[in-house]
Parts: structure tokens; C-alpha cells; sequence
């Protein structure tokens, strides 16, 4: 294994909500209870201070770093970021990350049993948005003990977190780091995330949401919506250069409608690969709550809503993601720094567009190590 | 050995900034490169600094010392700051080599109530002869660059700089020129010191 994994991890669940104090959600229904699922890695102080909160994107979970059992192929989703010695240094810092609500790796989500029917929640189960995300991570750092978070960090989805974080409970939250993220999704990913919601809703197998338990559910639709979501997160310099017009077998031309060119089979693998772990509802939930983020909405006019901010702020963006633009980054730079806030951004040149953060790691981890060591020196905080 | 003798000269700018910067002033530093001036900014003058530059990696250091850093092209302005959002916006060495200096002056004066400019004098003594007898282009030891490879694409002298202050209703409230390694603050006439100063290095505002 790795010299510099942070080995082997056991996720824990911590459970709220019960009985007469449930959640309340944004749109007022109410959840509870209320399982989050997370991990931890490094050690925390003796004042709880050195602590880091990791928010992931839409596919991601809590299972950041390490590995669950030393026979396991495939390490946490950020493993090259968090560990000893590395971009969030766990020699250093306690950090920690859990599972949304509305996921489907060990949160409440859809896939959980509804208390009340003793069932699967289906589409019973009720809207959450990621301030109610945020919301049930907010239990869970309190129930740490964590009165403020040294930094809370993440990309895509996951800086949606980091900004509601930063807006919800400005107290809480000494620094931010928003990877390539925004103020809220533009009109075209909100555009590709209708196609992949509607490529579930019309896969038969998908029941109205009822297909949990005896059936395999949505497979086709879900693989489709993964299919749509994965060419949104690369750029197309890197379709060229990886695959270009390369034909998968033959050099002959078959003339029918099969997989030839090596970009379709590529992301038939990847759609039929999500299907495995990932639940269908789940996506349309998370999904959801992407679309319906929207600091202005919430906060008023970015320059007002970033007034309560009071965390120092590092905004990375990445040259060739028009998923999610470095124009949209700048706008959130430009709100703080009409503030006077404390605000950094570098815009990092990669050819990988969107996965460009999960990708980049060299470059991240310099610019991360970097800002959270600069986060102890700054006289701001 | 040339490229010591610039180090030298880079760091007498320094040591120049940093008399003229304010105590506990909040400091823009255009170019800052790896953030080092900022540095020694904190650490003898107490600012509170940001550092801009077109390559982002190199902000990183600034980064670890607690820095704000922005990544961006001065050529392209700089509309995410505020108006007078710092007392000081540094512009050293950096005015030469940008495309559109016009455009970077006034940003300079936007955002700061004052701006530190520092630039090669390129009519000093030594490139003039170089030019008259030799007449090849400029070069000297602070410009060590043949025309090919200089990323100075800007050549200004200090009359060049006195008229477009005057032109632009700038004031300059300090001047410092560097003659013979000296920096030197004596108001001489301007034309001995267009000839003489290898670098000057002016404090400027709005009228």
C-alpha cells in the first residue's frame, strides 16, 4: 500500500432526528431519522481546531482516502489528496467526510426504509437541497465537537456545499476552498441534467420510482444519464487527444449500429459501470438539489449574500471545464472582493475540463498545502 | 554574473519599495511573481497584501504566507477589484513588458489611492551611446536582452513617463532615481536625470 495512504478506515453513522425532532427540509416537509454515514482521517487537537470537512460531488461519498479492507482494488475517491503528507495533510489535520442526504452509499436517501411504511422511501422520500445537505452536516460537526471548522473544501457539488457552508454558518468556517464550482449551475448544465433525469424517468424498469427491491431498476436510463453527465465533465480537447475518431476493433467500417468508435464503447462502459454503484433516485434527488442551488435566490445578489461571509476564501477554476466556467468563479471572486473579503483565486491550465479536479492532483495539492498553511499565518483570521 | 548584477538592482528596487510603502497599509502588488516583495512587506511594514500575477502557480508561495492571491492578466484589466480598495498598488518592473500599459496605469490608480511605479529608463547614458556609435538596439547590463529575446516590449524614458503624468492630470508625489547605484531623491532637472537614471521609481495619485 501507499507509504502515504491513510490506510485502512472503518465509516461510522451518526443518527439524528429521531421521534419528535426531525429535520426540516427547505421545502418544509420533514426527515427523520436521519443516518449520515462518514469517515475520518488524521487525528484532532486538543481544541478541536485543526478540523477539515470534504463535501463531495454528485458521485462521490464519504469513502474519501484510505481503504476499506487491505484486499480492496480501488482506493477513496480523493486519496491522492488526503492523506499524510499530502494537499489536506492528515499529519496536521482532522479531516472528515460524509455522505449527503439523498445519496445512496449509507445516508438516508431514497433507498432507505421510511420508518413509517417500514418500505423504501421511493419517491416518498422528500426534497433535499444542499442547504439541507449542509444542514444535517452541521448535526454532525456539532456532534464532533467541532465548534469551527479550519477549512471546509470541495469541488463541483461539493463547493456548492462549501459556499452554503460558508453563507449558512459564517462563524463555522475559518476557510473555504470552492474547486471548480459556482454561484449556481448555468442554463446548460441544468439543460444536460434534465436529459439525464428524463433518460431514468422513461426507462420502464424505473415504476415511478418503485422499482426498489425485487427489480434491477432504471439500469438503461441511469447508464444513459451517466453517459450524458460523464461528456459534460471532459473537455473537448481531451475527447480529441484520448479518443479521436478511433475505430474500437476493425479498421473496416461495419456499417450498423454497433459500438465502433471507441468513444462510444468508452462510455457505454462508463454508463454500465455507474449502474453498479449508484441508485437511480438518488441521482434524480441529487440532481435536483444541483439545480435548485442558487446563491442569489437564497442570499440576495452576490454581492450581498457574500457580505456575511467571514471565511478566508480559495477559489480554483480550470481553463477547459465549461461545465462549471471560471467565468462563474470569478463572479463569486469579484462579490468578495467588492467586500473587501478575503478571497484568492488561481485558475489552473488543464486539458481535462471538469475532472480536471479529480485529475490535477500535482497542481491541487501545491495550491491546497499552500492556502491551509496560510490560513494558520493570515491575520485576517 | 549578469544575471547577479540584476538580482542586485532588483533588490535595491526593493529596498526602496519599502521605504516608501506605508505602515500597515493594505498593499496590490501588479506582477508580484512569487510574492516575495509582499513577503518583506509583511514582515517589516505590517500590510495586508495581495499579489496578482499571470501565473498561478507561482502565487502559491504567496499563498502559504497567508496572502490573498489572484491569478489574472494584467492586459485584460482588472474589473473584479473595487475602486480604492488599497491605499497602495505596486507596478514594479512590470510596466514595460505589458501590452496595454495605458490600460494597467489606470487601473493602477483605480484601485489604489497610490500607485509605486518602477521601469528601465531606456534613454539613459550608456544605451544611448550604444544606439548613436554602436547603433545596435539598447542593451546594457540592467537589460542584458537582445531585441529578439526582451520581454521588455514597452520602452519608455522618464520624460517619456513625466509627460503622460502631466498629459493624465497624475501627480507624482515621490521620485527616486537610481544613478550610479544610488538612489538619489534631489529634484535635478529632468533631462540630467533622463540621461543619468538607469531606473525610476515614482509614488503617483490622481489630481
Amino acid at each position: 500500500m501507499d507509504r502515504n495512504s491513510v490506510g485502512r478506515v472503518t465509516p461510522a453513522t451518526f443518527t439524528f432526528g429521531d421521534g419528535d425532532d426531525p429535520l426540516t427540509l427547505e421545502s418544509g416537509h420533514t426527515l427523520g431519522p436521519v443516518d449520515i454515514v462518514y469517515e475520518t482521517y488524521g487525528e484532532p487537537n486538543a481544541d478541536r481546531s485543526n478540523a477539515i470537512l470534504i463535501c463531495h460531488a454528485l458521485s462521490g461519498d464519504h469513502h474519501a482516502a484510505g481503504v476499506h479492507d487491505v484486499h480492496d482494488r480501488y482506493t477513496g475517491w480523493w486519496d491522492g489528496m488526503i492523506g499524510p503528507g499530502k494537499g489536506f495533510d492528515t499529519r496536521r489535520y482532522w479531516v472528515i467526510c460524509s455522505n449527503i442526504i439523498g445519496g445512496c452509499k449509507g445516508s438516508t436517501g431514497p433507498a432507505s426504509i421510511n420508518a413509517e411504511t417500514g418500505r423504501p422511501y421511493g419517491l416518498d422520500f422528500p426534497m433535499v437541497t444542499i442547504g439541507d445537505m449542509v444542514t444535517a452536516q452541521k448535526k454532525l460537526v456539532d456532534h464532533l465537537g467541532i465548534s469551527r471548522l479550519y477549512c471546509v473544501a470541495g469541488g463541483s457539488m461539493g463547493g456548492f456545499q462549501v459556499l452554503e457552508w460558508s453563507l449558512r454558518y459564517p462563524q463555522m468556517v475559518r476557510s473555504a476552498i470552492s474547486i471548480a464550482s459556482a454561484a449556481r449551475l448555468s442554463t446548460q448544465a441544468i439543460a444536460f441534467n434534465a436529459v439525464g433525469r428524463s433518460a431514468i424517468t422513461r426507462d420502464p424498469e424505473w415504476q415511478g420510482g418503485r422499482y426498489n427491491g425485487n427489480s434491477p431498476g432504471p439500469e438503461k436510463g441511469l447508464a444513459i444519464a451517466r453517459m450524458v453527465g460523464h461528456i459534460t465533465y471532459l473537455s473537448e480537447l481531451l475527447l480529441d487527444a484520448k479518443f479521436g475518431r478511433r475505430l474500437q476493433s476493425a479498421n473496416r467500417l461495419r456499417y450498423n449500429f454497433s459500438n465502433e468508435f471507441a468513444i462510444e464503447s468508452y462510455l457505454e462502459y462508463k454508463g454500465s459501470a455507474f449502474t453498479k454503484r449508484f441508485d437511480a433516485n438518488s441521482y434524480l434527488y441529487i440532481t435536483k438539489a444541483m439545480d435548485y442551488f442558487d446563491i442569489p435566490r437564497s442570499y440576495g445578489p452576490l454581492k450581498e449574500a457574500f457580505a456575511r461571509a467571514r471565511a478566508r476564501y480559495l477559489f480554483v477554476s480550470y481553463s477547459t471545464d465549461w461545465l462549471f466556467p471560471t467565468a462563474q468563479t470569478r463572479e463569486m471572486v469579484r462579490a468578495l472582493l467588492s467586500n473587501g473579503k478575503s478571497v484568492s483565486f488561481i485558475d489552473i491550465d488543464s486539458p481535462y475540463g471538469h475532472d480536471a479536479f479529480l485529475v490535477e492532483e500535482e497542481k491541487l495539492t501545491r495550491i491546497i498545502a499552500g492556502f491551509l498553511e496560510g490560513v494558520g499565518k493570515g491575520a485576517a483570521s | 554574473m549578469t544575471s547577479q548584477y540584476v538580482d542586485r538592482l532588483s533588490r535595491t528596487d526593493r529596498d526602496m519599495i519599502l521605504t516608501l510603502v506605508p505602515e500597515g497599509s493594505r498593499v496590490l502588488d501588479l506582477g508580484c511573481g512569487d510574492c516575495g516583495l509582499l513577503r518583506e512587506l509583511i514582515d517589516k511594514k505590517n500590510i495586508r497584501g495581495t499579489g496578482v500575477d499571470i501565473d498561478g502557480m507561482q502565487l502559491v508561495e504567496g499563498l502559504a504566507d497567508g496572502l490573498d492571491v489572484f491569478q489574472g492578466d494584467l492586459d485584460e484589466g482588472l474589473a473584479d477589484f473595487p475602486d480604492d480598495a488599497f491605499d497602495c498598488v505596486i507596478l514594479n518592473q512590470t510596466l514595460q513588458v505589458v501590452k496595454n500599459p495605458l490600460l494597467v496605469l489606470n487601473e493602477m490608480l483605480r484601485i489604489g489611492r497610490y500607485g509605486i511605479v518602477g521601469f528601465p529608463n531606456f534613454a539613459q547614458w550608456q544605451l544611448r551611446r550604444r544606439l548613436f556609435f554602436g547603433g545596435r538596439a539598447p542593451k546594457s547590463r540592467a537589460l542584458p536582452f537582445e531585441w529578439y529575446d526582451t520581454p521588455n516590449i514597452r520602452v519608455l524614458s522618464i520624460k517619456d513617463f513625466f509627460d503622460y503624468c502631466r498629459l493624465n492630470r497624475i501627480r507624482i508625489v515621490h521620485r527616486r532615481h537610481l544613478i550610479c547605484g544610488r538612489w538619489v531623491r534631489s529634484p535635478l532637472w529632468s533631462s540630467a536625470v533622463n540621461m543619468l537614471a538607469h531606473i525610476g521609481l515614482y509614488v503617483v495619485t490622481r489630481k
